[in-house]
């Protein structure tokens, strides 16, 4: 029992970082009907940015804002200098490849393919309640990091002006044009918002894995990918209770079946939804047209 | 395009005895490339055909691959005592191709349903799960694959070639019967269907056509394609790795389809022989530059990544048709048969 009170609190502890990697996939989803796939290579450059910041102050905090702007500033780039030229989601996700299979191996050139420690703000030992083990002060400060951002994401998009206009150019891009809506920028900035909130994630995920190394994100990206779909591609919070799902089961299929299973849970989760729900658990009413 | 099959018959012909009299011309180490080129140049083609006709897009196929090898592998161990030596390889090759054909039945009747970004997503998962299902079948053989006896050249011809040579006339020969039938099933009236469910899968019902048994057939051909190009890939190497046949080989194929023209079986040609080549021209490259071991090591395994992923941005940014269009611009006043890249869905 005390076990499995550990691996489910890790679960959702790991669930949050997908979550929030998934948001990731969401908000580009939304602004461009393209799944990036390119969001773990990018988010994976803009860490070893981030580590080196780190190594050169001796602050975490310093190579966190750093993370999130080189983060930031890829999206813009990729969107701007790359993805535009996407005629159709074919071209979109084969651009994508081409941009992680660029990112992925300038990385390695750059940084070899050795994994690199990451430093840690808070402990990673599990705090013992009443001789159960728990979460770690760590697992702690990630999810309030995931529930501020997912919070300040749902303002942003149903409260703000610049929320209510990016809605809009994703849903009906012509009829925004026409009624003076910068389509092509709201989705510039639905990129640079995206590609930080990944490179955020991948951050915050990182410590927990063996290090950082130039495919850190890969399998990240298909268990956020399987939260996304699970979650509906259209919904942020569908993105949530998905990630919670995904990285419960991961933790209990781990814990109980052992690593090297996990990604077979992962294939079996998104081959049962994909098959009973094409379109996710938690899709909008927009009726798909055939 | 209305090629009638005597005629395909007759180019796949001239085209391996024309291959097979090429393999004089070159070294052993040569016509082992050459083999490894056939066996990419089998998956290539299955894989242009399917973006190209169906508009479906598969990260998955070097899993399928994969299949082929540990297909061929259970083939021959199969046959093993039963079947004439000489006789096991092509038992080895027709297991490798049902094993994967069976695998993408599975994975096509999923994939029909879905729209291309969640199909490019799940295949991507099948190939990310694939150690973890070789290390969970003890049958499969863990991280260390499988091995299969080593094969010689027949007597008969053990005075005249190599062994590299005999294996590039297998791989030939069982890379110009893949191409020959997915030009057949291209030029007749399968491949007029899935262009009409890859334009308009609305209409195409309407005409009495069925979309998604169409995209099961596409994705279960191509699968097969994939199945012996990984079973040939198995003779070449004497056994088959769940390592060898993970997400960059899948991306690679990709790149092949893209870099020859997607849904071009000629172009195939070239994108195979790229993806093998250009990582072998690399290499030569940085060995023949005085480097650093450890900056050799790094430029060996990114180089070529590098330059595929920047081939694959270029080319669908400035040449949706891939080389061949680019040769074949020059004689444009043609009518193009079909567009090369196509819609995948229409939200």
């Amino acid at each position: 029992m005390d076990r499995f009170v550990f691996l489910l609190t890790t679960g959702i502890a790991d669930g949050v970082v997908f979550a929030l990697f998934a948001l990731s996939l969401v908000l580009i989803w939304r602004s461009t009907r393209i799944i990036n796939f390119a969001a773990a290579a990018m988010a994976v450059a803009a860490c070893y940015l981030a580590l080196a910041v780190t190594d050169l102050t001796g602050s975490y905090w310093a190579g966190l804002i750093v993370a999130v702007l080189v983060g930031g500033t890829l999206g813009w780039a990729v969107e701007r200098g790359i993805m535009r030229a996407a005629r159709d989601p074919l071209s979109g996700v084969i651009l994508a490849i081409g941009t992680v299979m660029v990112l992925q191996a300038l990385t390695g050139i750059l940084a070899g393919p050795q994994s690199r420690p990451t430093p840690v703000p808070f402990g990673d030992r599990p705090v013992i309640v009443g001789g159960v083990a728990t979460l770690s002060p760590y697992d702690l400060f990630v999810i309030a990091v995931a529930v501020t951002l997912t919070a300040g994401l749902h303002t942003l998009f149903a409260r703000t002006s610049l929320g209510l206009q990016m809605r809009a150019a994703a849903f009906a891009p012509e009829m925004s044009r026409l009624l003076g809506v910068p389509v092509a920028r709201m989705r510039t900035i639905g990129w640079i918002l995206a590609a930080a909130v990944g490179a955020l994630a991948v951050l915050l995920a990182v410590p927990g894995e063996l290090g950082l190394d130039p495919h850190a994100g890969d399998s990240l990206f298909v268990s956020a990918f399987a939260v996304a779909v699970i979650g509906g591609l259209d919904s942020a919070q569908g993105a949530v209770i998905g990630g919670l799902l995904v990285g419960v089961l991961i933790s209990l299929v781990t814990g109980y079946l052992g690593a090297a299973v996990a990604p077979l849970g992962v294939l079996a989760l998104l081959a049962l939804v994909l098959l009973v729900r094409p379109a996710g658990l938690f899709a909008g009413v927009e009726a798909r047209r055939v | 395009m209305n090629q009638n099959p005597r005629r395909i018959v007759l180019l796949t012909m001239v085209g391996l005895i024309a291959a097979i009299a090429g393999t004089f011309l070159l070294d052993p180490y040569r016509n082992y490339l050459l083999a490894l080129v056939a066996a990419h140049l089998c998956a290539i083609a299955g894989l242009s055909l399917l973006i190209g006709r169906t508009g479906q897009l598969s990260l998955g196929h070097a899993a399928l691959m994969a299949a082929g090898g540990y297909g061929y592998v259970a083939g021959v161990k199969v046959g093993d005592g039963v079947v004439p030596g000489g006789l096991q390889p092509v038992l080895g090759l027709v297991v490798a191709v049902v094993t994967a054909s069976v695998i993408g039945l599975v994975l096509g009747l999923a994939g029909a349903r879905l729209h291309g970004p969640y199909l490019a997503g799940l295949t991507l998962a099948v190939v990310l799960a694939l150690p973890a299902l070789t290390a969970q079948i003890p049958a499969l053989g863990g991280d260390q694959g499988l091995m299969v006896p080593f094969r010689s050249v027949p007597q008969a011809l053990s005075s005249l070639i190599a062994l590299e040579q005999w294996q590039a006339w297998i791989a030939l020969t069982v890379v110009a019967v893949v191409l020959g039938v997915l030009a057949t099933v291209d030029a007749g009236a399968p491949g007029i269907r899935m262009r009409a469910v890859r334009d308009d899968e609305v209409a195409a019902a309407l005409a009495g056509i069925r979309p998604g048994r169409i995209k099961v057939q596409a994705f279960v051909l191509s699968a097969a394609a994939a199945g012996a190009g990984g079973g040939v890939l198995c003779f070449v190497d004497s056994g088959v790795r769940p390592g060898g046949y993970g997400v960059t080989l899948s991306l690679l194929l990709v790149v092949g389809v893209v870099v020859g023209g997607t849904g071009r079986l000629a172009g195939a040609a070239i994108g195979a022989a790229l993806v093998v080549l250009l990582p072998w021209l690399i290499g030569l490259g940085t060995s023949a530059v005085d480097l650093p071991a450890e900056a050799a090591q790094r430029l060996d395994g990114n180089l070529a990544v590098l330059v595929f992923g920047l081939l694959l941005i270029g080319l669908t940014v400035l040449a949706p048709t891939g080389a061949l269009g680019l040769l074949t611009r020059a004689g444009a006043s043609r009518k193009r048969s079909a567009p090369s890249i196509s819609p995948l869905s229409k939200d």
